[in-house]
């Protein structure tokens, strides 16, 4: 384990419909707290949001600089309308900030540039990682179905690109053309009145029985647990990886960054790390299943008795 | 419009062919494809014989290789590239980037078609695929509707085939981890979803319930049929309410629109299904064949019979109207 250097941490775009005064702030004090290397922004769900953060935009990337953070712009990660198609189009062509694609057209417009990749496209493997490298691709968000077995094999074949992991935040699952969380209050994704604001933590969705299982966001199916790769740092490390995404929920981010800093400095462990979580992001169930090949709403404790609970 | 059938099975592919398919696709009998359930798909042999009567009818073969190939594991994907090629497909349908580049570079004048899995939804990323790996015809993810297809066809260099009939993802395929959040088996990885090895069925008093790994999907009263716990087709709550979140049980049937698909430029249309019987798309193929051909007053009747075959006995024509968003 000779390549182990401390990841950067990284924030990963705000998945969720806040308002605009919210978005803004929310960003504001990352700026002025959060100690994160990286930050990803820009609506990525849902196309008819943009209204609500982009007046902000240009303000908040400014405060994020002036920080000393990297930013990066998040492309949408479903593409259908010729406005959404247009809208990437304009962001690529005219942005002088690095991109980074969630979607195929994103990957064909920017080919030739240095851009990020997005835990939205599907890289499963080295061989699609090198197609993406060797057409400018430099950071490569993994998707958050991915094993440590997986993991550790793409970063071991590129060792020369940037990976990066998704270690905290509700998992995106799933997006479709229909929005189940405008559904859900009798309207449809054409007249839903942005009534996925109301839920600026997602809409959660129980069993019959009612199991916690998944919450709405709009056209994106998320998670009801939220990922937590605390004890799986000293490994991901070890492998290779050069980023550490937090995806933002509606709780202190700034305090989770704190955490994560901390165990990543090896200032805290694990254990200390998941209560304070636990605290900082109260209610919320934990998991990291997919890490461990396992179901993703496993939570599997650290150590030799392992213990299996459902997020 | 060419009419693309399914078969999971070599008898199935016969019936197929026989009953008028201008092409059937199927897969190999492993996670290279997207519809690996016990019991279903091809070995090497199977294939090859195949593609053999299909050829002599005039009939093409279409190999799915549509998922993502593990990491550690790429050779099982790459051998079924060799394999399939080597034994005459007529067309692969890839997903995976990886894959493609594979496919591209070592057999450029073989024809690649992209899966639905791939979720190519607009201009641009079509674009992309024809550009970067040579495709030839992309199969549009199921979020779309005719409107924008009619649009899309007129800007790409690509054919564009669409699914018409027979089971309905409601998530942009390719993209959804819902079931294997649930169960462990990754619908990209492992070529399952809502897989049978993880349903289990129990009574709670007169109720009968669905499973799915450790989460209920469905509770089915007395006088209520039940049905198979798959993830997004399950009634579940949201606040003080509760139903299909996603879907009804509903399955995919476009008839109605065959007009405005050949209007809009589609080259081909796809029946889903290599899970189903020989009987079953048998049926269905030489209906749909028949319904290409009649008049538009003919053709409902044509497909009445069809729909009583359908998942549910209710079907949708999916995000192919807008008013389904």
């Amino acid at each position: 384990m000779t390549n182990a250097r401390t990841p950067a941490l990284s924030l990963g775009p705000v998945y969720y419909l806040w308002d605009g005064p919210k978005w803004r702030d929310f960003y504001f004090r990352i700026a002025d707290e959060a100690p994160v290397e990286h930050v990803t922004l820009g609506e990525t769900v849902c196309s008819k949001r943009q209204h609500f953060t982009e007046r902000h935009i240009a303000e908040v990337v400014e405060r994020l600089e002036a920080a000393g953070k990297t930013v990066t712009l998040s492309t949408l990660a479903m593409v259908t309308l010729e406005r959404e198609s247009r809208h990437v189009r304009d962001l690529i062509r005219d942005s002088a900030h690095l991109i980074e694609a969630n979607d195929l057209s994103a990957l064909g417009l920017i080919s030739g540039r240095a851009h990020s990749i997005g835990p939205l496209v599907n890289v499963y493997n080295a061989a699609t990682a090198r197609v993406l490298a060797a057409r400018g691709a430099q950071n490569i968000c993994l998707p958050p179905e991915l094993p440590m077995s997986s993991i550790e094999q793409i970063v071991q074949s590129l060792p020369d690109l940037s990976f990066e992991i998704f270690a905290f935040g509700r998992m995106p699952l799933a997006i479709s053309a229909r929005c189940a969380h405008a559904r859900s209050k009798g309207l449809t994704k054409d007249n839903c009145q942005f009534i996925c604001g109301e839920e600026p933590d997602g809409l959660p969705l129980r069993t019959l029985d009612r199991q916690s299982f998944l919450v709405l966001n709009g056209v994106q199916t998320m998670s009801n647990s939220c990922v937590v790769l605390l004890g799986e740092l000293p490994a991901l490390s070890a492998a290779g990886i050069a980023r550490v995404r937090l995806s933002p929920q509606d709780c202190d981010m700034v305090a989770v960054a704190g955490i994560y800093r901390a165990v990543l400095d090896g200032s805290m462990d694990a254990d200390e790390a998941i209560s304070k979580l636990s605290d900082v992001y109260p209610g919320a169930a934990f998991s990291n299943g997919f890490y461990h090949q396992q179901e993703g709403a496993a939570w599997i404790a650290k150590g030799r008795n392992a213990s299996l609970g459902h997020g | 419009m060419e009419l693309i059938c399914p078969a999971g099975t070599p008898s199935a592919f016969r019936e197929a062919v026989d009953a008028g398919a201008d092409a059937v696709y199927c897969g190999f009998r492993d996670e290279t494809n997207a519809r690996n359930f016990p019991g279903l798909n091809f070995s090497r042999p199977e294939l090859k014989e195949s593609i053999g009567y299909a050829g002599k009818r005039g009939v093409q073969t279409f190999v799915a290789l549509n998922t993502f190939m593990r990491a550690g594991s790429e050779a099982l994907w790459y051998k079924a590239a060799d394999d399939a090629v080597e034994l005459g497909a007529d067309a692969l349908i890839l997903a995976d980037f990886g894959l493609m580049a594979y496919v591209a570079e070592k057999y450029p004048d073989q024809r690649l078609h992209v899966s639905v899995q791939a979720s190519a939804s607009n201009r641009d990323a079509i674009q992309f695929l024809v550009e970067a790996f040579g495709a030839k015809r992309v199969v549009l993810p199921r979020i779309l509707t005719v409107q924008d297809i009619a649009r899309l066809t007129r800007q790409i260099d690509c054919e564009v085939e669409v699914f018409a009939f027979g089971g309905l993802c409601v998530m942009a395929e390719g993209r959804c981890s819902l079931s294997s959040y649930a169960t462990g088996k990754s619908p990209n990885m492992n070529g399952v979803c809502s897989p049978a090895s993880h349903v289990k069925y129990r009574r709670d008093g007169d109720t009968m319930v669905s499973e799915l790994g450790a989460y209920t999907i469905n509770r089915f009263g007395p006088d209520e049929a039940s049905g198979y716990p798959t993830l997004c087709k399950g009634r579940f709550e949201i606040g003080e309410t509760h139903g299909y979140a996603f879907e009804d049980p509903v399955s995919l049937d476009v008839v109605d629109h065959i007009e405005a698909l050949r209007e809009a430029g589609v080259s081909a249309l796809k029946i889903e299904g290599r899970q189903r019987g020989k009987a079953y798309v048998a049926e269905v193929v030489s209906s749909l064949k028949k319904a290409l051909s009649a008049q538009p007053a003919e053709r409902s009747a044509l497909v009445a019979r069809l729909r009583s075959m359908s998942e549910g006995q209710r079907t949708t024509s999916g995000a192919y109207d807008k008013r389904w968003r």
